[in-house]
């Protein structure tokens, strides 16, 4: 045991001394999810648009007026012409521009019926519909609030309710996320990288001739990192708790819990991965590629799993990432217990125990 | 010289695949002798070592290392050797004490004997300056031989010595060798694996591996006899193009 502590004690120099690791530590996990919360948004805010107003009178005023009071857009420039429109998209200037028809204001009140011609930039298709789909809400309402006096037949409302975000917020969406690419890079990456390192200066060799254990050996260089995992784990739920209101509504000894797990199956990789890696370097790009990306493409953390193509959402099921982002999203979000996310939890604890025991055999073996 | 043996290797082989690594090799290392275990590149000495130290199962034949059996007791045998690679594996990003403190610590030294080792190996190494350095800005020849008092740190009875005077200067490499002379008048073995010819010279006894076998093992001055050359670097080249 002594020895233990002895070996745990050296691992924390290593890692204290090292800037690079440090930041990866600590600076990644604050920076991403600050970044993610504040700068990577799928709502829009103060986008620019841009009217070209054939028709200027009351009912069109009216409209531009709410356009611009809204929070979602301001106004950059109003044009006179048509060819303008294509040199101020061209330009990068505005994200839409919004035509009224010549008699906008006489066809509204005539014929009943006017039009308003919405041209959106789609180089970026997702900011072009969102913009189109706020334009059409404002509009809708406009034409509610006109129609007010009249008896309108019959009409269809739907009343649309978002549950467990309210309010739509991405941030909701990439804490999990993000938490999840946080705790497998410290577990994976960061142990794998110093298990090798260990091989690369020859000190391993060492080690495995000095009187400790081979499990002992790895044990010690995997301890420090699960315990700053967790402290990791707690920093982020912290930002997002406090900074960006995020609720945990389900237990958060639970949450603990299945960080904990999670956590586990990293290192778990992370150890698979440091016996099939000569080299620091390899360890990092296998760490990278073989398990960020996944993490990042597949795990449903951004693209949704439901639309991806057939053999895609099969590779996703053994991604423990996806199963960890559902269980994060249940017990933050919704609020569940273990009565709904045993499932989950016995698959990741399933894949947990398959990679520690896949690392084991082939540490034997590379120890021959 | 002693007459207890504290290496007995019978007909020790590793196979890797069809390929015989090392191939019926039988010798006994006697205590406090400083035993050269010579060979080419790819001859099959690191292989035996591996075996030696307990890090590699043998495919056949016995070996005692320490009174302990290396097939069974390979545990028992890590406790009683000290082992040195050709990197000089310390860390380099803890300092001086902190690596004896550390390498003390996983062969179960308690403090108090690390401390005291300690103040005895600064002095000794005339490193009490520099024990608060970080290994990395040591020059490569204090580095080595840090690491060889490192590996002698637990008084084991047998320290294997992987190359460890590769990349050295000469005047360094005459220190060392003295290091290697004091450890062994005080009884410990040493069994060394070495390039330079010159260094053969100084072992007490010298083995020569061929392909996986040893082809010759005696004092250089009788190898020298028998070969009827003036050096060990043409009894090596004599058993290397036979």
């Amino acid at each position: 045991m002594k020895r233990f502590v002895g070996f745990i004690k050296k691992e924390f120099y290593h890692i204290f001394r090292d800037k690079r690791s440090l930041f990866i530590l600590f600076g990644m996990p604050i920076a991403q999810i600050l970044l993610f919360g504040f700068a990577i948004t799928n709502e829009i805010n103060n986008v620019d648009i841009a009217i070209l107003d054939h028709s200027k009178n009351v009912n069109s005023t009216e409209v531009i007026n709410k356009i611009s009071s809204s929070k979602y857009f301001s106004i950059n420039k109003f044009l006179e012409m048509e060819s303008e429109i294509e040199s101020i998209f061209k330009k990068g200037k505005v994200k839409a521009v919004l035509i009224f028809e010549q008699n906008f204001g006489s066809n509204l009140i005539k014929e009943k019926k006017a039009t308003v011609q919405v041209v959106t930039d789609a180089t970026d298709p997702n900011t072009a519909n969102t913009v189109s789909n706020y334009v059409n809400g404002i509009l809708q309402q406009y034409q509610k609030q006109q129609n007010k006096s009249i008896d309108p037949g019959f009409q269809v409302l739907p009343e649309t309710k978002m549950m467990y975000n309210s309010e739509l917020k991405s941030v909701y969406m990439f804490v999990p996320g993000v938490m999840t690419i946080i705790l497998m890079l410290v577990s994976a990456m960061m142990t794998s990288i110093s298990i090798t390192r260990e091989k690369e200066q020859g000190t391993m060799e060492i080690l495995l001739v000095s009187p400790l254990k081979p499990v002992q050996v790895i044990l010690g260089k995997v301890f420090p990192y699960i315990f700053l995992s967790i402290i990791n784990a707690l920093i982020i739920i912290v930002l997002s708790i406090f900074i960006f209101k995020m609720p945990v509504q389900g237990s958060l000894l639970l949450l603990g819990l299945e960080s904990i797990l999670f956590i586990v199956s990293a290192l778990g990789l992370g150890i698979l991965i440091s016996t099939i890696s000569e080299t620091q370097q390899t360890a990092m790009m296998i760490s990278l590629m073989g398990l960020m990306l996944p993490v990042i493409l597949l795990s449903g953390f951004i693209f949704p799993i439901a639309s991806m193509p057939y053999p895609l959402q099969m590779i996703s099921n053994i991604i423990p990432a996806k199963w960890f982002i559902i269980i994060v999203k249940g017990i933050m979000l919704k609020g569940v217990g273990i009565q709904f996310l045993w499932k989950e939890s016995l698959i990741l604890l399933f894949m947990t125990v398959f990679f520690i025991v896949v690392s084991i055999k082939k540490y034997k073996i590379r120890l021959e | 010289m002693s007459t207890k043996k504290v290496i007995q290797v019978n007909k020790l082989t590793k196979n890797f695949g069809d390929f015989k690594a090392v191939n019926n090799i039988t010798f006994d290392v006697g205590k406090g002798e400083v035993f050269g275990f010579l060979g080419a590149n790819g001859a099959g000495k690191t292989t035996a070592m591996k075996m030696l130290i307990g890090i590699t199962t043998p495919s056949s034949g016995k070996a005692n290392v320490a009174g302990f059996d290396v097939n069974t007791h390979a545990e028992d045998i890590k406790k009683n050797i000290g082992y040195m690679s050709q990197k000089f594996a310390l860390y380099d990003d803890l300092t001086v004490n902190e690596n004896i403190t550390f390498f003390g610590g996983i062969y179960g030294l308690t403090r108090k004997e690390i401390k005291e080792k300690s103040i005895e190996l600064l002095k000794e190494l005339n490193l009490e300056d520099v024990k608060n350095m970080l290994v990395a800005s040591l020059p490569l020849g204090w580095k080595q031989k840090l690491s060889f008092s490192v590996s002698l740190l637990h008084n084991p009875k047998i320290v294997f010595l992987d190359e460890p005077t590769g990349g050295v200067d000469p005047i360094t490499r005459r220190h060392f060798w003295e290091m290697i002379y004091k450890a062994a008048s005080s009884g410990t073995t040493i069994f060394v694996t070495t390039h330079y010819m010159d260094e053969a010279e100084y072992c007490d006894r010298v083995s020569v591996m061929v392909n996986g076998k040893i082809e010759a093992l005696d004092t250089p001055k009788k190898l020298k006899e028998t070969y009827n050359v003036k050096s060990m670097d043409e009894v090596f080249l004599k058993l290397v193009r036979k």
